[in-house]
């Protein structure tokens, strides 16, 4: 297959287009402004609805209304930019509506920096907006992955009837790798929730994210919880990198794992016994597969870009079992694989 | 052993530093490598430095950012005092001599001093001194091949500015050719 050089933001915009996306409404923030500017030029093209909304929470009631129709829809941030629609994805999520939401995470918080960042990780697993639910997050840690992960997004974004968010951050939405695009989808399957019109043929169709009757609410949040248990157990991905002999155990997902995979290949070199678990999805996320990456683990060790926050789900996960130890930068500074390296030494002695 | 080159093209904004780039991991691809390009984004773009990194490995790259090049190309002051440093042991730097007066006293590393920007001018190859350094870098290093390089200006440049190819080729040319 074909391989092209393409930028992270660019690829995920182009990923859309071709998994069917339709309409995308968004509004301009570094360092994810090439998206906007991608399917600006593009989206007409392919038949469908490029918007620059008046602002991020016109965005995400746009993208809502959208899918009520049974559209594809995306839109896509960076995190200040997503702090505003974090009202509206609740809102989503409690009316059954699948889109895609793309988060190229900066500095925070408040507005922060424009470098890249991990630290809305807590945001995006644990509470993008009020209320109990869940949305999918896809940590893609290449331009390829970004690729893949836009399109299977989308793809149980409509089969779970929920949001969907790609978590990446401005490193990997800036740089530019070899690339390669599936064939343009045409078949989808039939949304027959949609209130896309039917001339009294059949029963109205009515999304709906009030329910005003304690009992009618807590059965559609519980409803939506039993969903959630099926995509835990289905859903959950990781790779697994070296970890079957594996003393101490790095954790780190997206831009950060590739700088852990190339400190965790140094320490093995040097003869120490590392490995790497990086999750490709963060929620769900993969805790049996941490569990079995972590067998002959003494030490894990989680370097994220942030003061630690998926640390919590690690520790969760190992059921604090094992010695979780921690790595971080903030602020828009990006880890050195030189950096991680003297932190794998220093844990495996 | 797989061999990892680690680059960095360092100078002003408009002076071409990220085509420059994307040529060099264009090239990569080429060559069937796995590449990377990551471009500085930050408030340095504004007045200051634009670089960016390039990585070009026969296996799958780590970490994109470059702090410390086997290859540096730098095309004013503030980038070589920034990077010529952080050169590795037994690397080389292109610098264009115009704009940096300085002369390293590393010499643990290869330095070479092209004139690109006055050679661009005189050879009517006006903003070319990007690639002319290119082609001191690729001559000096054989990192990568004419042929490689020619893919990646066929795939760069719009089909409406076809006529640059033979430009960037001639400056590569010039570049690969200047001995002092």
């Amino acid at each position: 297959m074909e391989r092209n050089l393409m930028k992270g933001n660019e690829a995920i915009a182009e990923a859309a287009m071709r998994a069917g996306c339709k309409c995308f409404f968004g509004y301009p923030i570094t360092p994810q402004t090439e998206i906007s500017a991608y399917l600006a030029k593009n989206m007409a093209k392919n038949g469908g609805l490029f918007l620059q909304a008046e602002s991020e929470v016109a965005a995400i009631n746009m993208v809502l209304g959208a899918s009520s129709t049974g559209t594809r829809v995306m839109t896509s941030s960076s995190s200040p930019g997503i702090s505003l629609k974090s009202e509206g994805i609740s809102y989503i999520a409690a009316s059954d509506l699948p889109c895609v939401i793309v988060n190229v995470q900066r500095g925070g918080p408040g507005l922060g920096g424009i470098q890249p960042s991990q630290a809305d990780y807590w945001q995006a697993t644990k509470a993008l907006g009020h209320g109990d639910f869940h949305i999918l997050v896809f940590a893609p840690s290449s331009v390829q992955e970004m690729v893949d992960m836009v399109t299977e997004a989308f793809d149980l974004a409509d089969e779970y009837r929920m949001p969907a968010m790609l978590l990446a951050d401005g490193l990997l939405g800036q740089m530019m790798e070899p690339v390669s695009f599936p064939e343009k989808r045409t078949e989808f399957s039939p949304k027959p929730w949609a209130t896309d019109g039917h001339k009294n043929k059949r029963e109205h169709n009515i999304v709906n994210s009030l329910f005003l009757q304690p009992d009618v609410l807590q059965n559609s949040v519980v409803k939506r919880f039993e969903r959630y248990e099926e995509i835990k157990e289905k859903h959950a991905q990781a790779e697994v990198y070296l970890c079957e002999d594996a003393e101490i155990v790095v954790t780190a997902y997206g831009a950060t794992a590739r700088v852990a995979k190339s400190a965790v290949n140094a320490a093995r070199a040097k003869g120490i016994k590392a490995g790497l678990f990086r999750p490709k999805t963060l929620w769900p996320y993969p805790e049996k597969r941490l569990n079995d990456a972590c067998k002959t683990a003494k030490r894990v060790l989680c370097v994220e870009m942030s003061m630690g926050q998926m640390i919590d789900d690690v520790k969760l996960a190992l059921e604090c079992r094992i010695p979780v130890e921690f790595f971080g930068k903030t602020g828009g500074v990006i880890p050195t694989p030189t950096e991680v390296l003297a932190q794998i030494e220093k844990y495996a002695e | 052993m797989a061999t990892t080159h680690e680059i960095v093209l360092a100078g002003f904004g408009g002076q071409g530093i990220l085509f420059a780039g994307k040529i060099l991991a264009y090239s990569g691809l080429m060559d069937e490598k796995e590449v990377s390009w990551l471009p500085s984004y930050g408030p340095e773009m504004r007045g200051g430095t634009a670089n960016c990194s390039v990585c070009i490995s026969d296996e799958p790259i780590g970490s994109p950012l470059v702090l410390n090049p086997d290859l540096l190309i730098a095309m004013n002051l503030p980038s070589y005092r920034k990077f010529i440093g952080a050169v590795k042991p037994g690397g080389t730097a292109v610098m264009d001599s115009v704009m940096v007066e300085e002369k390293s006293d590393r010499t643990d590393i290869n330095c070479f001093y092209v004139p690109a920007s006055r050679i661009a001018e005189d050879e009517g190859l006006s903003g070319m001194a990007n690639i002319i350094l290119i082609g001191k870098l690729i001559g000096e290093t054989g990192i990568i091949s004419l042929e490689h390089l020619r893919k990646a200006f066929e795939k760069s440049v719009p089909a409406k500015k076809a006529n640059l190819i033979s430009y960037n080729m001639k400056a590569i040319e010039i570049g690969m050719q200047y001995r002092k």
